[in-house]
């Protein structure tokens, strides 16, 4: 018997990486895997909530969550890679100017 | 004993039995195909080390094991060292939920011929399939030369590619199994029609069509003839292994053997029946007749496999994207609506 | 008992895996750090029994957006990441911020928890009744989903297209 505290600090915890990543990286693509972990840490506390709570709809809606990350993520990496194509540099610190 | 006693130790047992046949039969696979391939192309194949070669496999092992060892400079070394190890546990993890056959029973217990049997044992092999992507990229790309990683490239949008081919075929045996389970599903193929014909999903079940593309997909997910550009020597050198040498490269070579058996087991549990086949006799013929056919089947198929390495050309690479998404992937959808349909229309 | 000590094993993982993805300076290895993260993830949904959604978050996280991150690295040929003004600035305010968030969160969460607690696999999420659930009572957002993937690859396919060059200029006049 696990408390369901545990799960959410898990949870809180996992998001927190998450945007500590988005505040301190700098590549664009780990900027992005740090979306990823948050989204990640999200359905772990839907999927705890499912089972407190004793309803499937928790479980069913991570499954939703996974399908729009999956969206996300595709297109996503072609805007990178299309930003890449044009500035040269996976540095957001550099792609600053609407001019090239 | 308890009967969790009775479990571990049957599970500890199972697993090293299951692990040592699985690597002898690769190591045999290897030289059959050598044999098969050779007569084939009307020469003998490994003849001179033991009777008919048989003990070609134990002299390429000890090769393996004393050869030396190069790991080239400026690779990038954790992954250089990771993505062989990441190929074979894939590829020996998914025979933990593949079943034999029918249960044994010893001193009133009663142990089935499986690892392990999940709920979700099917949704296992695929995800696990998934995971083995990851062993062929990162080989390409660790090994730091342009042509591992263009065959690592290639090698890995080819297997995801076809790895939605081989789901959506295997979606045709769910709806008519009903189960992700996969002793369920052979059990669901018990029996026979109009008198002799088995109830194979293939004939009953009419899922040829899935067959067809399962095959197909199969044989491009493991990287063989006709859909093995990645590796192939004429092309890209030797692809994603080119830089590995020794028991690096035979763990590669192991992977994809017993990707290859791990595919001719799925094709049988889920088309062909598995285990079900004339049981007749003594009752210790009848235990061991299920697991007899089983292993027939599978023999059936890696012959099949054997064959058309020997026989088929291989695709070149747009050609071989666009036969899995602009063919086989609408071909699947096909199936799985028909399916679905006739299904819906019987019950 | 069992439950806490694997629910305890495999939250460290995460935990280091998280921990690793931010500490990293390759992203290559800052991905393979989120595969493992979803790994163990996929376990502690087993540990609540939601087996279905734990097969499918090694299948499409792990394995195939995953796949897809790892192959964008590779294209790129993406290296080390340098440390600039801003990223030194980010980690001095950043992290102490985002971990007091953190632990403000763990404080509330931990002062009014109660006492429920789940058993192991409390919820069994088979693959039937999610099915079910999908087609019935979810059917309109399953649609819906279906339709943004459409829209997600066409969005992909053109904005990751080679721009079309114009034909070279042959050199012959006339």
């Amino acid at each position: 018997m696990v408390p369901i505290s545990y799960y959410l600090i898990l949870s809180g915890i996992l998001f927190a990486c998450g945007v500590i990543g988005f505040l301190i990286k700098r590549n664009i693509i780990t900027i992005f895997m740090s979306i990823e972990l948050m989204l990640n840490g999200v359905n772990l506390s839907f999927v705890a909530f499912a089972a407190q709570w004793g309803h499937l709809s928790g479980q069913i809606f991570v499954f939703f969550v996974m399908v729009v990350a999956a969206a996300e993520t595709a297109v996503g990496l072609a805007i990178i890679i299309a930003v890449f194509r044009t500035r040269e540099t996976l540095n957001v610190d550099q792609v600053n100017l609407l001019k090239l | 004993m308890s009967s969790l006693q009775v479990f571990i130790l049957a599970s500890v047992i199972k697993i090293v039995l299951v692990i040592l046949i699985l690597l002898t039969a690769v190591a045999y696979t290897v030289w059959l195909e050598r044999k098969v391939v050779g007569h084939m192309q009307n020469r003998w194949g490994p003849s001179r080390v033991g009777p008919f070669g048989l003990l070609q496999p134990l002299a390429d092992g000890i090769k393996f094991l004393v050869k030396e060892d190069l790991t080239p400079p400026h690779v990038y070394k954790p992954l250089f060292i990771a993505a062989p190890m990441i190929a074979v546990i894939c590829a020996l993890t998914s025979i933990s939920v593949i079943p034999f056959g029918t249960a044994i029973t010893v001193r009133g217990y009663s142990i089935p011929l499986q690892i392990t049997d999940l709920n979700v044992g099917l949704l296992l092999i695929l995800g696990i399939t998934s995971v083995g992507v990851y062993g062929v990229a990162l080989a390409g790309w660790s090994s730091n030369s342009k042509y591992s990683l263009l065959g690592g490239l290639r090698a890995s949008a080819q297997m995801v590619s076809y790895e939605i081919c081989l789901g959506l075929s295997l979606v045709g045996v769910l709806i008519v199994s009903g189960s992700f389970s996969l002793r369920e599903i052979v059990e669901s193929q018990s029996g026979h029609f109009w008198g002799f014909i088995p109830k194979w999903n293939i004939f009953y079940g009419c899922q040829f069509v899935a067959f067809f593309v399962y095959l197909m997909a199969a044989y491009a997910e493991t990287n063989r003839i006709p859909f093995d550009l990645p590796e192939a020597e004429t092309e890209l050198v030797a692809g994603y292994h080119t830089e590995y040498s020794a028991m690096k490269f035979a763990m590669f070579f192991m992977a994809e053997y017993a990707n290859m058996i791990t595919v001719a087991c799925l094709a049988t549990l889920l088309f062909l029946g598995g285990w079900s086949g004339p049981v007749f006799g003594p009752p210790l013929l009848q235990v061991i007749l299920p697991t007899f056919w089983f292993v027939a089947k599978i023999f059936v198929f890696l012959f099949i496999y054997i064959w058309v390495r020997g026989t088929l050309p291989r695709f070149r690479y747009d050609q071989l994207m666009a036969f899995g998404w602009k063919f086989l992937f609408p071909l699947a959808i096909a199936n799985l609506v028909i399916t679905a349909l006739v299904v819906a229309y019987r019950s | 008992m069992l439950h806490l000590v694997l629910f305890l094993v495999f939250a460290a993982i995460c935990v280091a895996g998280a921990v690793n993805l931010l500490v990293q300076k390759h992203p290559i290895s800052s991905a393979l750090s989120l595969v493992v993260v979803m790994a163990s993830l996929a376990v502690e949904y087993l540990l609540l029994g939601a087996e279905f959604v734990a097969a499918v978050q090694v299948i499409v996280y792990a394995g195939a957006v995953m796949v897809l991150f790892v192959f964008v690295i590779m294209l790129l040929n993406a290296g080390e990441e340098e440390t600039t003004k801003g990223s030194r600035v980010a980690l001095v305010l950043g992290v102490p911020g985002a971990l007091a968030g953190g632990l403000l969160v763990a404080w509330v969460l931990i002062r009014h928890s109660g006492d429920k607690a789940v058993s192991l696999g409390a919820l069994p999420g088979y693959p039937k009744t999610i099915g079910w659930l999908l087609f019935h009572e979810f059917l309109l957002p399953f649609e819906v989903t279906s339709i943004l993937i459409l829209i997600a690859i066409l969005g992909a396919v053109f904005l990751a297209a080679k721009p079309e060059t114009p034909p070279a200029p042959t050199g012959r006049k006339g």
